[in-house]
């Protein structure tokens, strides 16, 4: 009853690209303003277009090609309200090739959900001020009108949403609401879609599929509901996948499923997967790299060692402390970060994590007024920080680190 | 420890409403017996005849020392919100006996409950729909004294403001409604209004599960703190098992209503023996993005029967890998094979040296 092809299939999930192509360089963290993002070598070689492409007719601010899959370039989302400007994300760039997992991390209130919906093209009518580029395969997003991005929604970019019982409907079975899905975009007749529907189904893991595509969805246990969300979602085979928090409602049983059913899918599938949570258990279950986040900002972003192994920024190191581990004994009080997080309409001057960051006056005053970039700390390793990267690194190792480590020691 | 067997020596501990100085540590400060609790299910418009029950809690035996955290941790459905609200007394329990202090309080009315609650207090789940949002932090916070008619030294204003720092709240929020605070600072209003009248046994029914990941740590060393500062005793509803091995001195597996395994911390996570909590502790995702090529998971196949028709005998055995014909007929009971470790299972994982599994005749079993 292990995971036994779980395990055999992780070392194949290794992509046959060039390794450097695993992460991004730092030049994809600068500004689309940058230079030196649009003379790239080697840009747009790896773009696919399907069908027509809208390239030409409405080029971008920028219209570097990209080279990966999924470009998030600066994208800034601000929601006007009585209160003041609501700067949810502030100038975020990521990116993301086929058949890899990027995990979004932070916490509630960082961004995290405002960036994927900005992807899905979801803040219409929300009254969000979008700006930045979103690439994907090719063609830029935010651009499109929103029927050209209906189109694309569900087709290449599909999503998994936190909830399942408030995201289907629960007037309409649960088939129905697959086979809608998938006759938007596919020309298929009525039984070929069910068809589908229920191969889907089984594909996912639910018993009997033909004779469960005509429950309703409160026939459904809580993780079967997450299981049709996710057979909804691969129903037109989409490139993008995103999960915003797949697993929060769910218990850990169910949850560990679930975690094996994306990333069997993934591989079979080969889509790129971004992964939301705020349980850093669950990204380093799934994801290759990660994206910290804290008030509408990338805090830190590296692959997954990296970000667990060598974590570099202050709020990272908090977020680790504060986590109590199932594989540590209780012994060790958890470090907790002192405060709470921001309020998105007033941000901190500065490195918005300074008011709670234990390392602040090592500065000398800078993170109260300059916003600090995303910098390279290693190979693929990137830091919006303003230490120093040796005193970062000294810092984990000689205090963090020990910290984080001296119970499990104790414990064996 | 075999809670069913032993009324404890509590019972010389006075009644619940005299308050003794606290005694030794492993004091038992809340016994419980044959709990259980069943909900009828009724069919039929007007006389709503029985047609079954849900039988949401169904024998649970276990004790809780003075100055101790026990933890009460399973999957959704498995009773443990419901006991909790047993322990309480916010339900009435259908069978069996819940001793406070010495103090038989399974079936007390209403009236003659409420001078107890000022011994056993509950600390709920949602910070943000267990405060009146009409209602300011003070009157929140100061109403137990209110309800319960207790005179304060300088007053409840100042009584109020002495929780809020306790909790680490500004005291000059006094004045300030429930929406001015975020999630963390509203549990921890919850969390005064809990300590208002000192008691003695605190329910915290999942206190962190809506917080942060950054807040919840703040909320989980509180706790901590105010334990060993006011000699706390805590019992703890959780699902989240990696908290669970924070806080707690004893956990208590439950699964469809019945404690399937309880014993020290330690020992419970080292050396599980229920099958169930094996497979429990497995699919907690570990942060370590190096251990997910070799570490073995146990897939649990199928769902969690329905507690209207749980299956007989073992109620794990439709899930267990290890089941065999004596886990369909036979009830295996909570029995101890380590030392304050006790596990319902036929054929238990990590069983201590020398264990045999029980072989009645009618059945021809190997181990």
């Amino acid at each position: 009853m292990t995971d036994d092809a779980g395990k055999q299939r992780r070392p194949s999930a290794e992509p046959a690209q060039s390794p450097g192509q695993d992460w991004l360089e730092p030049t994809d963290f600068l500004p689309a303003s940058d230079p030196a993002s649009a003379d790239r070598p080697g840009g747009g070689s790896r773009r696919r277009r399907r069908g027509r492409s809208l390239l030409q007719d409405r080029p971008g601010p920028q219209a570097a090609a990209p080279s990966r899959f999924l470009e998030v370039r600066d994208l800034h989302v601000h929601f006007p309200t009585q209160d003041g400007l609501v700067r949810s994300v502030d100038g975020l760039s990521f990116a993301l090739e086929r058949g890899r997992t990027l995990g979004i991390v932070g916490e509630s209130g960082s961004g995290k959900s405002v960036t994927s919906l900005a992807i899905m093209g979801l803040h219409e009518k929300t009254g969000a001020q979008i700006s930045g580029e979103i690439w994907l395969d090719g063609e830029e997003l935010l651009g499109l009108s929103t029927e050209e991005v209906r189109q694309r929604r569900g087709q290449k970019m599909a999503m998994i949403f936190q909830d399942p019982l408030s995201s289907l409907h629960p007037y309409f079975r649960v088939g129905d609401q697959i086979i809608e899905a998938y006759r938007i975009h596919v020309d298929a007749s009525k039984k070929q879609a069910r068809q589908h529907a229920i191969d889907l189904l089984g594909r996912v893991g639910i018993p009997q599929p033909a004779k469960r595509v005509d429950d309703y969805p409160h026939q459904f246990s809580g993780g079967m509901r997450q299981r049709a969300m996710i057979a909804m979602a691969l129903s037109c085979d989409p490139s993008l996948l995103i999960a915003d928090e797949p697993t929060t409602a769910l218990d850990v049983t169910v949850q560990a499923e679930i975690l094996d059913l994306i990333r069997d899918l993934q591989s079979e599938f080969g889509s790129a997967v971004i992964i939301i949570t705020h349980d850093l258990g669950v990204v380093a279950e799934l994801a290759d790299t990660i994206l910290v986040m804290y008030a509408g900002r990338g805090a830190e972003y590296g692959r997954s060692e990296d970000i667990f192994l060598q974590p570099q920024h202050p709020y990272t190191w908090g977020l680790l402390g504060s986590m109590p581990r199932l594989d540590r004994a209780g012994a060790h009080r958890l470090i907790p970060v002192p405060g709470t997080p921001p309020s998105l309409i007033r941000v901190p001057s500065g490195c918005a994590f300074h008011p709670r960051c234990r390392f602040e006056e090592l500065n000398g005053g800078l993170s109260q007024t300059e916003v600090p970039a995303m910098t390279e700390a290693g190979p693929g390793h990137q830091v919006a920080c303003h230490l120093p990267v040796e005193t970062r690194r000294r810092i984990w190792e000689t205090e963090i680190k020990p910290q984080l480590d001296g119970d499990r020691t104790e414990a064996r | 420890m075999s809670g069913a067997a032993e009324i404890p020596a509590a019972s010389s501990a006075g009644t619940a409403t005299d308050r003794p100085a606290p005694a030794g540590r492993s004091e038992v400060l809340l016994d419980v017996t044959g709990l259980q609790k069943h909900f009828p299910v009724r069919s039929g418009v007007l006389l709503g005849r029985q047609v079954g029950a849900v039988k949401a809690v169904d024998g649970l035996d276990f004790e809780v020392r003075r100055g101790e955290t026990l933890a009460l941790v399973g999957e959704s459905g498995c009773g443990k919100t419901t006991t909790g609200r047993l322990l309480t007394r916010l339900l009435e329990p259908t069978a069996g006996s819940v001793v406070l202090n010495g103090r038989d309080i399974t079936h007390l009315s209403a009236r003659r409950m409420r001078p107890l609650r000022r011994d056993i207090q509950m600390i709920f789940q949602d910070p943000y729909s267990s405060l009146n949002p009409r209602h300011t932090v003070g009157t929140i916070v100061g109403a137990p004294f209110r309800l319960q008619k207790v005179q304060t030294e300088h007053g409840v204003r100042r009584a109020v403001q002495d929780l809020l720092e306790l909790v680490g709240l500004n005291p000059e929020h006094y004045n300030r409604y429930p929406h001015e605070f975020s999630g963390g600072q509203r549990q921890r209003i919850g969390i005064a209004r809990t300590l208002a009248l000192r008691p003695k046994l605190i329910v915290a029914d999942e206190p962190v599960s809506a917080l942060d990941v950054s807040i919840q740590a703040q909320v989980v060393n509180l706790l901590e703190d105010l334990q060993d500062e006011l000699g706390l005793t805590y019992v703890l509803i959780a699902h989240d098992l990696s908290v669970v091995r924070h806080v707690s001195d004893r956990v208590a597996v439950m699964y469809l209503g019945k404690i399937v395994e309880l014993g020290g911390k330690e020992s419970v996570y080292t050396t599980p023996m229920h099958p169930y909590t094996v497979a429990l502790m497995s699919a907690v995702p570990t942060p370590e993005p190096s251990r997910r090529q070799n570490r073995e998971r146990i897939r649990l196949s199928g769902e969690v029967p329905s507690p209207l028709n749980p299956p007989p005998a073992c109620r794990f055995h439709t899930r267990c890998w290890k089941a065999e014909e004596i886990c369909r007929t036979v009830e295996p009971p909570l029995t101890a094979l380590r030392t304050g470790h006790q596990v319902a299972c036929h054929f238990p994982e990590n069983p201590p040296a020398g264990f045999r599994p029980r072989e009645p005749e009618a059945t021809g079993t190997s181990a």
